[in-house]
């Protein structure tokens, strides 16, 4: 079979742009795939090159040197043809395959028409990033609820704001540069609620001290945050949305310490968005079906479990970014510029030109912020934890499972009367994560609701996207081509 | 002005803008019934991974419009009911996405 590259890299966000770019630097020849228009990520989303002009969203976005620099890299080679950058091609399918890797990818650059494509190279590295992970809470699923991701997708991918009166909920820093961007941008933010109390970072001080950069950017929210008259309201949270065929109001609570509403604190706030998130569930769905070892993460996720040179248990498969760990965009890139160095020594690419000896150092350098931020990483984990009672919040009509509309009361009987010991079982018998998301949004939450305390692995998803039948069924005519 | 059409109606958009994001700036949050309890959904996670965004695209079911970059004189339908095969996973779904003909949202 031919092969496009040395190296396919599924995922243009900060580790999937670090990687591809170290590899590049390295002689590879790299396919980098995204099902994004353009490169950069989640956390670097950017409008399509040819509509920044219109749509100005620099102001929203941090550390963009480094992301000129990595854009500009990949400029670059794909000018000089050692580049194949493949935008808005979303991968389905991730298979092992003679020694190396198939990569089944629905182009979509022409959407709504697609056109199925398969790459191959001998070594795959896939840094596919995370979601918002959910909790569901009465009214979630009305009209004007989003996830804190969408939000900041709508704003720093279309230059949309979601609502004119916002309150946002759930726990983790991910919440500040959201209300930050949308204060920017003219919103009212009305109630920052995070489930946290910011005192549990003092049982682990010691991460926090090593990362000044972590401070910085903090104090730059809070600063940015003050200046828009937004409070960050620690120890609460939206426990109801209300409304008839939108969101019209939330109902806010503090939290006592297990994180069960305390009784008779309840306000309600009148709004027009809301933006909920409680963390990240890493991307998996390539890495579950390719057979690669899963470790537990501080944060309840199962993570792909790799070396310290980033490498999976599966040979020639290498992992960088939020799936190994929710950590952030400075983890992820150092984590990419890692797996690079890896793919690079285990191809046995000839010494890259330059001084070998600032070649070292560079590599060092990612080592130790690898150390550091992973560190970091941990003990964010532990001072955001998901409250220990939010199920509290639900009533036995919640809908837990938003596409198939299963109720807490429905999963609560299958996890009682049925003995369903996790969310598999719960989802045999309720239907709860059968549906379109086949799981992604609902999982988490089903998992607490059945086997709280135990690591969370999400499905195995054969198909990590929908295809249509007729896409798939031209596949054998386009291989026999 | 660029402009789509949503189920007859023209919605403006900035060249760049993905469906979902033109009709939440156009000041519609909702744009689809639920099978089960037809309540009205837009969109939820704006990345692509919820699928509660589902619209019909020139014809073409199932797509999300928080995917689906706007096109001067796009057709977006939620009213129809389409079948589409697809496969989700492991299992093979057949969905029909269901009617909301109404901008103010007529969900009974």
């Amino acid at each position: 079979m031919s092969e496009q590259g040395d190296l396919i890299v599924v995922g243009a966000g900060p580790a999937g742009l670090s990687a591809a770019a170290a590899a590049l630097a390295g002689g590879l020849r790299v396919v980098l795939v995204d099902s994004g228009t353009t490169v950069g990520g989640q956390y670097w989303r950017h409008p399509p090159e040819h509509a920044r002009a219109a749509i100005r969203t620099d102001d929203l976005h941090h550390r963009l040197r480094e992301y000129r620099a990595l854009a500009d890299a990949l400029s670059a080679a794909r000018t000089a043809g050692r580049l194949d950058l493949r935008t808005a091609h979303h991968v389905w399918s991730a298979v092992r395959e003679d020694g190396g890797f198939a990569v089944h990818a629905a182009d979509r650059r022409e959407a709504p028409a697609e056109t199925l494509v398969v790459l191959r190279a001998p070594r795959l590295l896939v840094a596919t990033g995370a979601y918002d992970r959910q909790l569901p809470f009465p009214g979630w699923d009305l009209p004007g609820v989003l996830t804190i991701g969408g939000l900041q997708a709508l704003l720093k991918g279309g230059g949309v704001t979601a609502g004119g009166r916002v309150a946002l909920g759930g726990t983790g820093p991910f919440l500040l540069p959201v209300a930050a961007g949308l204060a920017a941008r003219g919103a009212e933010v009305v109630a920052v609620c995070e489930a946290a109390s910011p005192l549990a970072w003092l049982r682990h001080p010691g991460p926090l001290l090593r990362n000044p950069g972590k401070w910085a950017e903090g104090a730059g929210y809070a600063l940015a945050l003050a200046r828009h008259r937004v409070r960050v309201r620690p120890r609460t949270a939206i426990v109801r949305a209300e409304g008839d065929d939108r969101v019209t109001a939330v109902r806010i609570a503090s939290l006592a310490a297990d994180g069960s509403p305390r009784p008779g604190t309840e306000r309600r706030v009148e709004v027009d968005a809301v933006g909920v998130g409680w963390g990240f569930a890493p991307q998996l769905d390539l890495l579950v079906p390719l057979g690669c070892e899963l470790t537990a993460a501080e944060d309840g996720n199962a993570v792909v479990a790799v070396d310290d040179g980033q490498r999976t248990t599966v040979p020639g498969l290498y992992a960088a970014g939020e799936v190994c760990g929710v950590g952030g965009a400075p983890l992820a890139v150092a984590e990419g510029r890692l797996a690079a160095e890896s793919v690079l020594a285990d191809a046995g690419a000839a010494p890259v030109p330059g001084d070998p000896a600032v070649r070292a150092e560079r590599l060092a350098a990612a080592r130790t912020t690898v150390a550091r931020q992973r560190a970091f990483a941990r003990a964010m984990a532990l001072a955001h934890p998901l409250p220990a009672a939010w199920s509290e919040w639900l009533t036995d009509e919640t809908v837990v499972c938003r596409c198939e509309e299963v109720t807490a009361g429905a999963v609560r009987a299958a996890c009682a009367d049925g003995g369903a010991p996790d969310h598999r079982q719960v989802k045999q018998l309720t239907r709860a994560g059968m549906g379109w998301c086949q799981g992604r949004m609902c999982g988490p939450a089903v998992h607490c609701l059945a086997a709280r305390g135990r690591p969370y692995v999400p499905a195995e998803r054969l198909v990590a996207t929908p295809v249509t039948l007729g896409a798939l069924a031209g596949l054998d005519e386009m291989e026999e081509q | 002005m660029n402009e789509f059409i949503i189920d007859g109606r023209p919605v403006p958009f900035v060249e760049g803008q993905t469906v979902a994001a033109a009709l939440v700036a156009a000041g519609r949050v909702a744009w689809r019934t639920t099978r089960v309890r037809h309540r009205p959904r837009g969109v939820f996670c704006g990345i692509g991974v919820c699928f509660d965004c589902l619209v019909t695209i020139d014809g073409a079911g199932g797509r999300r419009a928080c995917l689906v970059p706007a096109r001067q004189g796009m057709n977006v339908t939620t009213g129809e009911t389409v079948t589409t095969g697809e496969t989700a996973g492991t299992t093979t779904t057949v969905t029909t996405v269901t009617t909301d003909t109404t901008e103010e949202g007529d969900h009974e």
